[in-house]
């Protein structure tokens, strides 16, 4: 049955540009040749190109936001209840578009990807990847578009840093900022959590000094250990106790010291299923870009960060996210102020923790619909 | 605060329309308990002003963004901490001191931030109100203060003279006072004898130039 308010059927679509010798220019002064984006659009384009919302997603997201790939498609795109017929980004109106970031593994060029000069996979011969690259990326897919400005930029955790840096890096080009759940530099706090993730990656014998692919196999341990500690970090206290509390589970009389908590059989199940769909080596280069965004650093201050952008701004967080919490949402807002630009900012309720932007939420939902309806561009 | 009676919710607006005449055009305004942003959609629809909201509940929140209002979720009671030191034209705090935790404190930081204050708030010392007290016994229910004793919000009720002492000793200088009674008219009983009278009153204020505000 076709569901009215889904965008149905889509297709992922590629983009290659920077072809050699005009190789794309990297933040750290390095050059990357050619460079494929995998994106996909929903709704249609209107005739002064002034409706375009670029989706940008967080650490294992793709470019696939919403709909289905095929008819037997049982799971949706990752912001699917979001985006469509009559959601907050809705097609009817707005020309959604989503890319994979540079550096990753879902169709873009990243470390998988075929070194052209050696025609085995980059590895660790990829170059280093910054938010900057990211977003640097994106807008030449948004100029292959024909899009001069962009109605809105939006995106949760990773996603929001992408939505900041739009605001920074192209302050004439965007409209409409929207970040959830993120910060303009994760704490350190969130930082450990990182390098413990990349430590169970690069600690795994078989991940061979990153060589893994040439050799046949994958860091599977290692990469699974760094989901299962990422997971915690997205859920909350209180939505884990809800969810398994201290319930047991049956390990028919073997001794299994993971998985006797239901809670472990679960995280187990996460890392096992994040082995099939994400490399290792693009978890290390990504999850440093996310390390090392960080926009006071880079312009001396958060307030001179903003200083060129015209942009009006609808900041979100959520009161049981610990991993991006709100203080570091209103850091930006606070920035914001200082400079006296058009800024909201909410704190939402929800017990679900980081994940939270991920879920349908009333509130998010309603303020995402009525700040895009007073955009324009 | 969102059970306010509907016959109150029309005096409200009478309230910002008040303020909305004392606000020059052009000026950076800051609304402090913003409710559904009406007074700043106003300002800035009418007279071309940059504002600013505060509000503490979601679903005002939400109707502030709907009208395009700029708002940030903040509570009141831990201060203006994220605005530097005269940053707006005006600050205002309508309906809002007498639920505030520390008026004193919510005072001083607004005029911290803002050049000029406007403040408005039910007048406890109205004749209604005190005779209510005197004959009844017990606490005031009116339009005005709407609520029981033990689910009232307002819980720093105030009198035009209680207002009027504290802005002597704290240095605030007060530019314009308006006083509105019962009919939610300003006449001639709410200007002569306005603690008496008066059941609403609005307050323009600044800080006194030789004064700086005393924190604790």
């Amino acid at each position: 049955m076709q569901d009215k308010h889904s965008v149905g059927l889509v297709k992922t679509e590629y983009y290659t540009f920077a072809d050699p010798p005009e190789k794309f220019r990297l933040e750290n002064g390095g050059k990357l040749g050619p460079v494929t984006l995998a994106y996909e659009t929903y709704g249609r384009l209107n005739r002064n190109k002034s409706n375009a919302i670029l989706i940008t997603h967080a650490l294992s997201g793709d470019a696939h936001v919403a709909g289905i790939h095929s008819a037997e498609d049982k799971k949706p795109g990752w912001w699917d209840f979001m985006i469509g017929p009559g959601k907050p980004f809705d097609t009817k109106k707005y020309f959604i578009i989503c890319s994979n970031v540079i550096g990753g593994c879902k169709g873009s060029t990243g470390p998988t990807s075929v070194n052209p000069e050696t025609g085995n996979p980059y590895n660790l011969d990829f170059p280093e990847i910054s938010i900057g690259d990211m977003v640097n990326a994106q807008c030449h897919l948004i100029d292959h578009l024909g899009i001069g400005r962009l109605l809105a930029v939006a995106g949760g955790s990773m996603g929001g840093q992408q939505a900041l840096q739009w605001a920074v890096a192209y302050p004439d080009r965007v409209a409409g900022v929207i970040p959830i759940a993120t910060t303009a530099r994760l704490n350190v706090q969130g930082i450990a959590f990182d390098v413990v993730g990349r430590q169970a990656i690069t600690g795994d014998p078989k991940w061979k000094n990153g060589d893994y692919l040439n050799r046949g196999t994958i860091p599977s341990d290692g990469l699974a250990v760094a989901r299962m500690l990422a997971h915690i970090t997205y859920l909350s206290e209180d939505s884990m106790r809800k969810k398994f509390g201290r319930k047991r589970q049956e390990t028919n009389g073997e001794a299994d010291s993971v998985a006797d908590f239901e809670v472990g059989s679960y995280l187990r199940y996460q890392g096992e299923s994040f082995i099939r769909r994400f490399d290792a080596n693009t978890y290390l280069y990504i999850t440093k870009a996310i390390d090392h965004f960080d926009l006071t650093e880079e312009y001396g201050s958060l307030e001179a960060a903003f200083g060129l952008t015209k942009s009006k701004f609808l900041v979100m967080s959520f009161t049981s996210d610990w991993l991006f919490n709100t203080a570091q949402s209103k850091e930006i807002v606070q920035a914001l102020n200082v400079g006296h630009k058009d800024v909201s900012f909410c704190e939402i309720t929800s017990s679900y923790g980081h994940d939270a932007f991920l879920l349908p939420n009333p509130v998010m939902e309603r303020l995402i619909t009525g700040f895009l309806r007073t955009l324009r561009n | 605060m969102n059970t306010l009676p509907k016959r109150l919710s029309d005096r409200i607006r009478l309230d910002l329309e008040i303020i909305a005449d004392l606000i020059e055009s052009d000026s950076r305004v800051l609304d402090l308990g913003c409710g559904e942003g009406e007074l700043l959609a106003k300002l800035t629809a009418e007279k071309r002003c940059q504002g600013q909201g505060i509000e503490i509940e979601d679903v005002n929140i939400c109707a502030c963004v709907e009208k395009g209002v700029p708002v940030i979720h903040a509570d009141l009671d831990l201060g203006l901490n994220d605005y530097p030191d005269q940053s707006f034209d005006y600050v205002i705090l309508s309906r809002t001191l007498q639920v505030v935790k520390r008026p004193d404190f919510i005072l001083k930081e607004m005029l911290r931030v803002g050049k000029i204050c406007i403040v408005s708030f039910p007048n406890f010392g109205a004749l209604r109100v005190r005779s209510h007290l005197f004959f009844r016994g017990r606490m005031p229910v009116t339009r005005n203060l709407p609520y029981q004793w033990f689910n009232t919000p307002n819980i720093h009720l105030l009198t035009i003279k209680d207002f009027k002492t504290f802005c002597r000793t704290e240095g605030i200088r007060i530019l314009k006072q308006i006083h509105l009674g019962s009919e939610r008219k300003q006449g001639i009983w709410p200007d002569l004898m306005p603690n008496l009278f008066a059941h609403l009153s609005i307050f323009t204020i600044e800080m006194a130039r030789n004064a700086k505000p005393k924190t604790d």
